[in-house]
Formats: C-alpha cells, structure tokens, sequence
C-alpha cells in the first residue's frame, strides 16, 4: 500500500471490534468525530435536550420544597423570612422558567408513556391517545385536588 | 426548452487521495418522478463515473441506499427531488459510520451487534419435530419490529450511536425485542443477560429519532422502552424472588 | 460476549420512572402555588399557620416524603445521561454517578428528617 506523504493509518473500528484481519490493511477510513455540540442546529436533538434538562428542573422544586419545610420547621418569623424570599423577582422568574421546564417534562412525560407499554385489546394495539389522555386527565384532577387542599385549610 | 435542473451538493472521500471528505456540485435534471438515486445514477453516468454509492432494488426493500439528505437519514429510493425547494441538495454518508469512499459506510461493527442479539428462534429442549403452531395474534405480538431492512437510518439518528460507538443499537435492540414476543422463542433469558447492560438497551435515553426517521415503521425506540420495562420487571422478580423457579 | 454480573441498571431506571411520575403529577402544582402564585399575592390565604395545620396530618408528611424523595432519584438518573451523552465525560463515570445520587440521598435524608422533625 503506497501511503507516503499520508497521515499515519487510523486503526479500522471493526479490528478492535475483532473482525477478521485482512481489513487491518485496507486503505483508511474517514470517522467523523462526534462534537460536543452535536445537538445544536437540530431541532429534534434540541427538543430532546431541553427535555433532559427539565430535570435540573425537577430537582430544582424539590429543592425549593425543602426550604420550605425547613422555614415551617422553624416557625411563624422563619417561614415569614422564606416566603419574603420568595417574592424576590429574581426567583420569581427562575421559577417561572422552572414552572414552564416542569410543563415540559409533565406533557412529554405523559406523551411517552404509552410508548413503553405495548396494551393490547383483543389482538389489536390500543391508540396511545387512549393511554397518555387518561393521565393527563389524572394530572388536572390532582393538581386541583392539591390547590384545594391549600386552599381550603387558608385562613 | 430549457429543462429545470437542481443542484446537488455530494460528499466526496477518496481515501487513498484524501485526508477528510468534501464537497463537489452537481446539477441533474429536475424531473417531478425522480428520487435522490435517480438524481447519483445521472451524475455517475454523465458526469462523474466516479462517485461510488450503494444502491439495489430501487424500492425500498433491501435497505442499501441509504444516505444523508440535507442533514436528515433517508433512503435514497424513496426521497423524490421535487420536495427540496432550496438548493444545493446535500447528500452525505449515514452518519456515525466510518466513511469508506464517498457515500459508503463500513457497516462491519453493525453487522457483529446484530449476531451479539442473537436474532434467531432459541430453543431450551432441543429441535421439536413437526411445526410451529402460531395465532394471528400471536404474530401481531411482534410484526412491526420484524419490518426490519437493515437500512442503518436509525443508526444515523440515533445521538447515542454517534457517543458511544458500542452502543448495540435501535435496529438489532428491536430486532432482539422481536424475537422475545415471538411466541415460538424461549431465548428471552439468553438475550437479557446480554442486554440488560450500559451498551444495550440501558445506553438508550429515549430521544426517539430512530423512530421518527425509520422508513419500515419499525418504531424500535417503542420497542426498546418496552424492553427496558420487562428488564425491570425482571429485575424485581430476581430480587424479590432470589431463589424463584423460573 | 456474556456478562460476569447482571447489571443493576433495572434498579435505577424503575427509580427514574416512578419519580418521573411524581415529578409529572405533583411538582407542577407544588412549584405554581408557592413558587409563583404565592409569592405573587394571587393565594392570600395560604400562610404559615394553613400550612402548619396541614403538616399535622401524616399523610401530609407521607405526601411531601414521597415529593421530595422519588423525583430526586428521577433527577439523578436522567441528569447523569445528559452529562454522558451532552458533555461526554463517560469517563467520569465514578465522580458522576457518586454526585447525582449522592445528591438524591441527602435530599431524602434531609426531606425524611425534616418531617420528623414537625
């Protein structure tokens, strides 16, 4: 093989991958390497990102949640100091955000679950609307079950 | 008349001459039934004899030309030419392959995740005689994943794939999943301890593209999610039930 | 190639899912009234004293254990795969899963505590 003035061959995946050997000296191929940025300018590979990300979301309203129980741990001028915080615009923007990434990862949530289970009915495969719609129907319910809980108890 | 003609922007990688691929114009024809192989077949019989692609059936069955279009993985067959409005149309080998010569991939890592798989009927008690008694239900169970052409579009899509190049996979993962619903297999437990792993169906984080971009309707991210969940209903047998008949 | 162990992946991703499910149910609610409505003056009524009478009922400290526990480990799992697959630092792999569960753990452990504690 005449390979001068050439950059030294890169070794061909399948020899590591223990294919047979003649490939060993076959002319090199080209491998792509993989950016970090490799999702960027793709919307699907964007979407799927920010999907991913919610969860720094997610952890982010636990988080929020235990300040809260740890101010109401500490009495009426403790929770007074906390909820003071919490009007400051900085975090109610941040929250906001953070609101908008846990829609996100609720609705995706929701949508992808169906895909998990294949539910037959009588041989045929049920539609996942029928699967995904009766969750997202659970989530409402719930989330006005909770509203009322704080509500009612509100002096 | 002038006949309408389009532009073609196509990878080109000679490795003994060429240290990374680039790219070189072409303008073919814009005839309202032409495909994306129709359009190479043109520049490899008029204009450039060189330009090295992989093509079969023409009909989107053998899962050969595959390509990328324009950033997407399509098959080359069944792409028409009439939908591209802004030109030039870039072609480029599927993506997380090593790049052979122009637009043809090595597909020899591929090939062993698929034997890995072991995509065949296993049998515990040895070849019964006689035949396989199965319902159309039955074979509902698993049709969809046994769609399968091999095309490696999936493979292009996947994110993962491009990562971590032991990845198994969309194709073979759904491949494998295929056959564990098949109700003449009893080779689930074999494929699960090869699969229940980082580099199988673990490695997968759901971005579903394979899905989106398969041709056959395959829908491997569906199947590997199911996977995911008889792994883990699996995993709690084995804890819950350590010394379990199985 | 076969494997020496099973691998104890199904563990973590069944973690993943039921806290992507509580996170999906419960967190939007929970973040919306004292993250934004609260705050914003829209609940006047929900205060220190409200919430203290709901936190005597067990099944409010049940409730908020399993709010503050299962989306952690949701966190966790998915936020590791983002830094393997985003920042492709696989070969961190020890560093990385150490602090994303660890950080799950302690959440719980300060979440379980906390109620006690009431």
């Amino acid at each position: 093989m005449s390979s001068a003035g050439q950059a030294p061959a890169i070794q061909p995946a399948s020899v590591t991958a223990g294919a047979p050997a003649y490939t060993e000296f076959h002319p090199r191929w080209y491998r792509r390497p993989v950016s970090t940025y490799w999702w960027m300018g793709n919307w699907p590979y964007v979407k799927f990102i920010l999907r991913e990300l919610s969860s720094v979301a997610v952890a982010w309203a636990v988080a929020v949640t235990l300040f809260q129980l740890a101010a109401i741990n500490g009495g009426t001028s403790s929770y007074a100091n906390f909820a003071q915080h919490m009007r400051s615009p900085w975090l109610i923007v941040l929250n906001a955000i953070a609101f908008a990434f846990l829609l996100l990862h609720s609705i995706t949530w929701f949508n992808l679950a169906p895909k998990a289970m294949a539910v037959r009915l009588q041989g045929k495969r049920v539609p996942a609307i029928l699967i995904s719609g009766p969750q997202f129907l659970a989530w409402l319910a719930i989330s006005g079950f909770v509203l009322w809980m704080y509500v009612r108890t509100a002096s | 008349m002038m006949t309408q003609t389009i532009t073609l922007e196509v990878s080109r990688y000679s490795p003994e001459k060429d240290r990374e691929p680039y790219f070189q114009k072409f303008e073919v024809p814009l005839k309202k039934e032409w495909v994306i192989l129709d359009a190479l077949n043109y520049v490899k019989d008029q204009l450039d004899g060189t330009l090295t692609f992989r093509w079969s059936c023409r009909m989107g069955i053998c899962g050969s030309c595959g390509y990328m279009v324009n950033g997407e993985p399509k098959l080359g067959c069944a792409t028409f030419l009439t939908q591209y409005t802004h030109e030039p149309v870039r072609i480029e080998p599927l993506r997380n392959f090593p790049v052979i010569r122009d637009l043809v991939v090595e597909i020899d890592e591929f090939l062993e995740k698929l034997k890995k798989v072991k995509p065949w009927l296993i049998h515990k008690n040895g070849n019964g005689a006689g035949e396989y008694l199965q319902t159309p239900d039955q074979l509902e169970e698993f049709r969809q994943h046994s769609m399968c052409i091999n095309c490696l579009l999936c493979y292009a899509a996947c994110p993962i794939s491009g990562l971590d190049p032991i990845f198994i996979g969309p194709a073979a993962l759904a491949l494998a999943h295929r056959y564990n619903k098949d109700s003449r297999d009893e080779g689930a437990e074999e494929r699960m301890a090869i699969l229940s792993h980082p580099d199988g169906i673990w490695g997968c984080t759901f971005v579903g593209e394979c899905t989106r971009v398969c041709p056959k309707h395959v829908d491997p991210a569906g199947a590997i999610q199911q996977y995911k969940l008889a792994a883990a209903m699996d995993g709690m047998k084995r804890f819950l039930m350590p010394f379990g008949q199985r | 190639m076969s494997q020496v162990k099973a691998s104890n992946e199904p563990i973590f991703w069944t973690l993943f899912s039921a806290g992507g499910v509580v996170a999906a149910l419960l967190l939007p609610i929970q973040l919306l009234i004292f993250g934004l409505a609260a705050p914003l003056g829209w609940l006047p009524g929900v205060s220190y004293s409200s919430l203290a009478v709901l936190m005597h009922s067990p099944i409010t400290r049940i409730y908020f254990f399993v709010l503050c526990s299962l989306p952690l480990f949701h966190f966790a799992h998915r936020f590791r795969y983002t830094l393997y697959d985003g920042l492709q630092i696989k070969h961190l792999n020890e560093v990385v899963f150490a602090g994303c569960y660890g950080a799950a753990v302690v959440g719980t452990v300060v979440a379980g505590w906390l109620l006690w504690r009431m």
